[in-house]
């Protein structure tokens, strides 16, 4: 009886395990049959690096919505990057522990604010600055980089303070003992020893940027042309999606799946790259 | 949205009523109506659907979105028992049974500070098209037009290409937002913005940051201009059926169409059946 109990609860927790993998496979397989066919109706290349998006015409080009999203991502990880890292390295190496007991559930906080929250707060507080003191309508890449810079950050101090804590301690007290000083230390023992750490929270971080689509489709002004400063308003895949669903039949939802399909195939190769830089450390 | 009656008070009052009301009902208890389709028409539709249901509590009607197309399709497929279209049918779609509950006026809306007040239907044409893009073209301000649109499939954005672009495309460099709501906010916030919304959105009651309609060659976009037929952008919000409803589908629609029904519409801001738009 009892092994007989064993043997079920085992059963129940791989079956339980299975369906979430189910899952994924049956999303994916769903998104590929509704979209391919539009995909191979139109052409791949014409889909892709088609300048025009006109559903009501038959026009299907995301070229400005992938533009869209490169910049609106680019610009976030310039914005992004630089600050979480050296919060990373503060909170791992400079910060008293009373300061990192505040700043890392903190810290943890902001990863918890809704993102239709961030859109909000943006479109009522970033888009009427940058209109007010920038120019333009105010809804653009900039406003879309800034809230996104905002909502990776978590991401990416998290894991490059984990992957900065996690080295041997005696790299450290090596440097230290040869007589470099602490921040020669960080530079040149510290970072690159944890260096495949603080790459794959960017790759993270940026991965959290391109699928984010709540916050940003407040913000972007969704314009489907390709823009000519970072002022211009612009449209991503994701919120091409997300703009255009409720009102999407026939070719015009497939090509919305279409679009999930290239996002997706993005997606995957960022974190697959994440996945194996990270993989390769721990060799 | 006006403000509910409490439901409780209602429910009491009517039950003393309720014998009066009966006809209404069909003394019918337990049966649904599933109501489909164009989110412009869905807000009105649900008041009055919340309004149907104090009076018939015996009737439950279930109100999705999913935009004109989508309302049609349901219809069509019998997913849905009647549709809600804010377009005329197109060919394929006219053997379907129809009837128009109200009529909405179009509002072209710009930000209070804009001295511009007046367009005529080609510059609006122009703007939207991308060929005027500045206000000072237009005896304005000497700043860039910020265009507002609505995305594609929208029923607001097809009534406005059907009766103003004339064929031409849209600019692709039109900012685009998904609801009236959304470009209501825009416009109240941006001096350089232009947008269009339903006539009955308009609204500039207190706590709403206030926007300036837009006159049409000379004339308001008001609800009597609509009537009298002076203002010209206007459309007609469909119900739409498989065939001419029957059972409660039937009772849901002629109460829609009762003094009753139509009523609570004019008090929304729309243009009653009755009211007729001056053809």
């Amino acid at each position: 009886m009892r092994k007989f109990k064993e043997k079920l609860s085992e059963r129940i927790f791989f079956a339980l395990a299975l369906s979430s993998i189910s899952v994924l496979a049956l999303i994916t397989l769903f998104i590929f049959i509704k979209g391919v066919p539009l995909i191979a109706e139109v052409g791949a290349f014409k889909f892709i690096f088609g300048m025009s998006w006109a559903p009501g015409r038959g026009e299907f080009g995301i070229f400005p919505m992938i533009i869209g999203s490169v910049s609106v991502t680019l610009g976030a990880a310039v914005l992004g990057i630089p600050v979480g890292i050296c919060c990373s390295i503060f909170m791992a190496e400079f910060a008293p522990v009373w300061m990192r007991n505040i700043f890392r559930p903190a810290i943890q906080l902001l990863a918890g604010i809704p993102s239709v929250v961030y859109g909000f707060w943006g479109l009522l507080f970033v888009v009427p600055a940058i209109r007010n003191y920038l120019g333009g309508p105010g809804l653009s890449i900039l406003a879309g980089s800034v809230i996104l810079a905002i909502m990776i950050l978590p991401t990416i101090i998290s894991i490059s303070e984990v992957s900065l804590l996690a080295l041997p301690r005696h790299y450290k007290e090596g440097a230290l003992a040869l007589g470099m000083t602490h921040w020669q230390t960080i530079r040149s023992v510290q970072l690159p020893a944890a260096k495949s750490g603080i790459v794959a929270a960017v790759i993270l971080g940026i991965g959290r940027a391109i699928g984010e689509t709540m916050a940003v489709i407040m913000v972007l002004g969704n314009s489907v042309a390709v823009p000519q400063s970072v002022l211009d308003p612009v449209r991503t895949l994701t919120t091409n999606i997300g703009i255009e669903m409720g009102y999407a039949s026939g070719g015009h939802q497939q090509a919305l799946f279409a679009t999930g399909i290239v996002l997706f195939v993005i997606i995957m190769a960022l974190n697959v790259s994440a996945q194996y830089i990270t993989r390769r450390k721990i060799k | 949205m006006k403000v509910k009656f409490p439901k409780r008070a209602a429910f009491v009052m009517l039950s003393a009523v309720i014998p009066a009301f009966m006809s209404s009902c069909g003394g019918k208890t337990g049966i649904s109506v599933v109501v489909a389709g164009s989110t412009s028409v869905q807000p009105y539709v649900e008041m009055l659907a919340e309004e149907y249901e104090l009076l018939c509590p015996g009737i439950v009607v279930d109100i999705q979105g999913g935009g004109s197309s989508a309302g049609v399709t349901a219809v069509e497929s019998r997913t849905a028992d009647v549709g809600m279209s804010s377009r005329e049918l197109n060919e394929k779609e006219r053997e379907l049974w129809s009837t128009v509950i109200a009529k909405d006026g179009l509002a072209l809306i710009a930000h209070p500070d804009n001295p511009v007040d007046n367009l005529a239907i080609g510059q609006i044409r122009d703007i939207y098209s991308g060929k005027i893009t500045n206000w000072r073209e237009l005896n304005g301000a000497d700043a860039k037009i910020h265009i507002i649109s609505r995305e594609e499939g929208s029923g607001t954005r097809s009534a406005f290409e059907d009766m103003v672009m004339a064929g031409e495309p849209v600019t692709p460099k039109a900012i685009v937002q998904n609801s009236n709501g959304a470009v209501r906010l825009l416009v109240s916030n941006d001096p350089n913005a232009v947008g269009f919304i339903s006539l009955g959105l308009i609204g500039n009651q207190a706590g709403l940051k206030p926007v300036k309609a837009l006159k049409l060659d000379g004339v308001s976009p008001t609800r009597e201009n609509v009537i009298n037929g002076g203002y010209s952008l206007y459309r007609p919000f469909l119900l739409v059926a498989e065939s001419e409803p029957e059972g409660a589908a039937k009772l849901f629609v002629d109460f829609i169409l009762s003094e009753e029904g139509q009523r609570l519409l004019v008090e929304e801001g729309l243009v009653s059946v009755r009211e007729g738009t001056g053809e």
